[in-house]
């Protein structure tokens, strides 16, 4: 009786509290685990939360793994106070009511390309901003073009040419990620979209036209049929080893290349069907979101954090940090005078169109889709057209 | 009299109290950890459950709905029947090399022990790390099995191990196999190692030779063994995910995509939580389905047996 006494007075104690503390800290929670990523990332976190007056805790985990994670503390209701997303998932995660809409805050959307900011749009409402964003363009090895006398390929026609004249023995001319995932479906947008194909119907001639160049270029040995089973990654690996004279790839990828000297690169804009024509790529880049929080408190000074990174100066800074394109078209046009080599995506950036843009959380179906048939006929299981027959049936499927 | 009964009654009700407490931790593990999952992911089969469910803990009930679109799904039979072939080709190879290598060890020789080990390694390698160094060997255009076909001739332009729709199941079964040998050996040497060596001795006497021998005293001794081998063998071929997802990714074109593939894509990376947990539990149904089968087919044969002797 006396112990069970205590144990309530204890727990009467315990249930007083205290007054609520001001916020001097809140978490961060981002994919950025490489270094030296991970470490820019912290340092810009650091000085962001400095200016709002919080220590801001980085919490870095695998690209794979960020979704589980994001799920899993929804579920539990431990969101960090700062969340960063590939930007095709932030339908997906705004759809669960997870996020908060950031003009709650206050915060300035405006100077910002149409195109990145449906990326972080649901709904009619801004969830995300994205700092800065990328997109993939054609990488060609400036000696192995000289030396077999071709110039850089502008339309789909001279691709496959020059493609097949760089191709001999241990070298193909071409390479790009096939790849059964949405990395595989990301690398063939700018195919389809540039010849007029779009995801809201796949079963189209424009979309199977553009699948027959990747075909065709198969077919006729000038790219390796393993663009099967590679990611943007294995692809790059071909390209430093000299096995492949072009490839599809993106700026994250220009540190490595930089490393090895004898490497003499060049980009250029991804070829178009037609000469004159202006290609149309997807948009990559993390938007960062402030999830919904029981301390208003905090919600604020993630948000200011957030404002923030996407300021011009940080924006700017960013960029050339991680040759990226900044988010604002000001800040863009400025940084394409300072970083000449990275003038090329921020030509591209302007005209990118987000992934999610058109058919928001029915995005993954569609790009499910696309990359199954890019395999079907990759493999020559399927014609294109019949491949993407298949794929509108799997887009559209409940 | 009185105190007679009571020590006679006392020790038994005790004992059976002690029965219980000591069953009861391994009881709760087994409900928790093995009972919680299955009924959850029994449940969850049978309710719409999305990224959204993770936030707002709603999961409509959609009665069989999963069910229907998986088993109605264009990729369903081609997994099922891509399952079968990749249990039925890993085991057949398994237990063949398996058993080879078992009478192969069951003879004397220096360094045989050695030998032994060492093919217990496949066994010990994490099999991300089987499964990546494999797929680095097979690659079509800069790998070790095709730079020896070609050194030898035997294939100009190499063959399309990982890219082919017919290669790559080929491919991922030839894995498999090189991966179970170990088990397989350990298994089946175990087993030889158990029968008598006055039974060969007779046979010899009787003017058997090594093929008779194998079949009227090893074959039939073995029997047991080889069904333990073989069950556990068809219980965890049916699952493999890692090696699968790891070598080819359930590609190309779907071409080595089985249930337990679906399952997992369904779940994490298409978010139908839903519809990947109705495809683990048809997964489940054909395990027990296979388990039956091997316990019916047990039983008759005792009753044969206990009818001969």
């Amino acid at each position: 009786m006396t112990g069970t006494i205590a144990l309530v007075l204890a727990a009467t104690g315990c249930g007083g509290g205290s007054a609520p503390d001001k916020v001097t800290s809140i978490t961060a929670l981002d994919y950025y685990t490489d270094e030296p990523e991970h470490s820019q990332w912290g340092e810009i976190l650091t000085s962001c939360g400095k200016s709002a007056g919080v220590r801001v805790e980085q919490t870095s985990v695998p690209g794979a793994s960020l979704i589980p994670k994001v799920l899993q503390q929804a579920s539990s209701r431990t969101l960090p106070d700062l969340l960063m997303l590939d930007n095709p998932d932030l339908q997906q995660i705004a759809q669960t009511g997870a996020l908060t809409p950031l003009d709650q805050y206050g915060i300035d959307s405006s100077g910002f390309a149409k195109g990145i900011l449906s990326a972080g749009t649901y709904d009619g409402k801004v969830y995300g901003l994205a700092p800065y964003v990328s997109t993939i363009a054609l990488f060609y090895n400036k000696d192995m073009l000289a030396k077999a006398g071709v110039s850089v390929p502008r339309t789909w026609d001279e691709l496959k040419t020059a493609a097949a004249r760089l191709t001999r023995p241990g070298r193909y001319g071409m390479a790009v990620d096939a790849n059964a995932t949405f990395e595989g479906t990301w690398q063939f947008l700018p195919f389809l979209w540039s010849n007029g194909g779009d995801e809201k119907r796949l079963d189209t001639p424009q979309a199977a036209r553009a699948l027959q160049l990747w075909v065709d270029l198969v077919k006729s040995g000038s790219m390796s049929k393993s663009v099967l089973n590679w990611t943007q990654a294995d692809v790059h690996d071909q390209f430093v080893a000299g096995r492949t004279a072009m490839m599809i790839n993106g700026p994250w990828r220009i540190p490595a290349l930089d490393t090895d000297k004898n490497l003499h690169w060049g980009v250029a804009p991804i070829p178009v069907p037609r000469t004159g024509q202006t290609p149309v790529t997807p948009l990559g880049g993390e938007v960062w979101t402030v999830p919904q929080n029981a301390s208003k408190a905090r919600q604020q000074k993630a948000a200011q954090v957030l404002a923030c990174l996407n300021n011009s100066s940080t924006m700017l800074a960013l960029a050339k940090q991680h040759f990226t394109v900044p988010s604002r078209t000001t800040v863009a046009a400025r940084y394409a005078e300072q970083v000449p080599s990275m003038a090329a995506f921020a030509k591209s950036v302007e005209a990118a169109r987000a992934r999610t843009s058109e058919l928001g959380v029915k995005w993954p179906k569609a790009a499910t889709g696309i990359y199954t048939a890019i395999q079907s006929a990759l493999t020559g299981e399927q014609t294109p057209e019949e491949a993407l027959r298949h794929a509108q049936q799997i887009a559209t499927s409940n | 009299m009185r105190s007679r009964s009571r020590r006679v009654t006392d020790p038994c009700s005790r004992e059976r109290l002690a029965q219980w407490m000591f069953l009861a931790p391994a009881g709760a593990y087994l409900l928790l950890f093995f009972g919680y999952p299955i009924v959850k992911n029994v449940v969850m089969s049978f309710q719409q459950y999305t990224t959204t469910t993770f936030y707002t803990g709603d999961a409509p009930f959609v009665g069989l709905k999963n069910y229907a679109m998986i088993l109605t799904s264009d990729l369903f039979p081609k997994a099922l029947v891509t399952t079968l072939l990749f249990t039925a080709g890993s085991l057949c190879g398994q237990f063949v090399m398996g058993l080879a290598f078992a009478l192969f060890f069951q003879r004397r020789f220096p360094l045989g022990g050695v030998l032994r080990s060492l093919l217990l390694l496949p066994w010990l390698l994490p099999l991300v790390v089987s499964g990546a160094t494999w797929r680095w060997m097979l690659d079509p255009d800069t790998g070790v099995v095709n730079a020896a076909l070609r050194h030898l001739h035997l294939s100009p332009s190499g063959v399309p191990w990982l890219t082919g729709t017919s290669q790559a199941l080929v491919s991922v079964i030839l894995i498999n196999i090189w991966i179970g040998i170990p088990f397989n050996t350990a298994i089946l040497y175990g087993g030889l190692q158990d029968i008598p060596t006055h039974l060969y001795e007779a046979a010899k006497l009787d003017g058997a030779g090594p093929l008779a021998s194998f079949r009227h005293v090893t074959w039939p001794l073995l029997r047991p063994v080889v069904s333990v081998a073989l069950v556990l063998g068809v219980v965890y071929t049916v699952k493999v995910l890692d090696i699968i997802l790891v070598v080819t990714g359930g590609g190309p074109a779907n071409a080595t995509e089985t249930l337990a593939t679906q399952s997992y894509e369904l779940s994490f990376q298409q978010f139908e939580f839903g519809r990947g947990a109705a495809m683990s539990n048809v997964l489940i149904v054909i395990s027990l389905a296979f388990a039956l089968v091997y316990l019916r087919a047990g039983r008759r044969a005792r009753n044969v047996d206990e009818a001969i002797s």
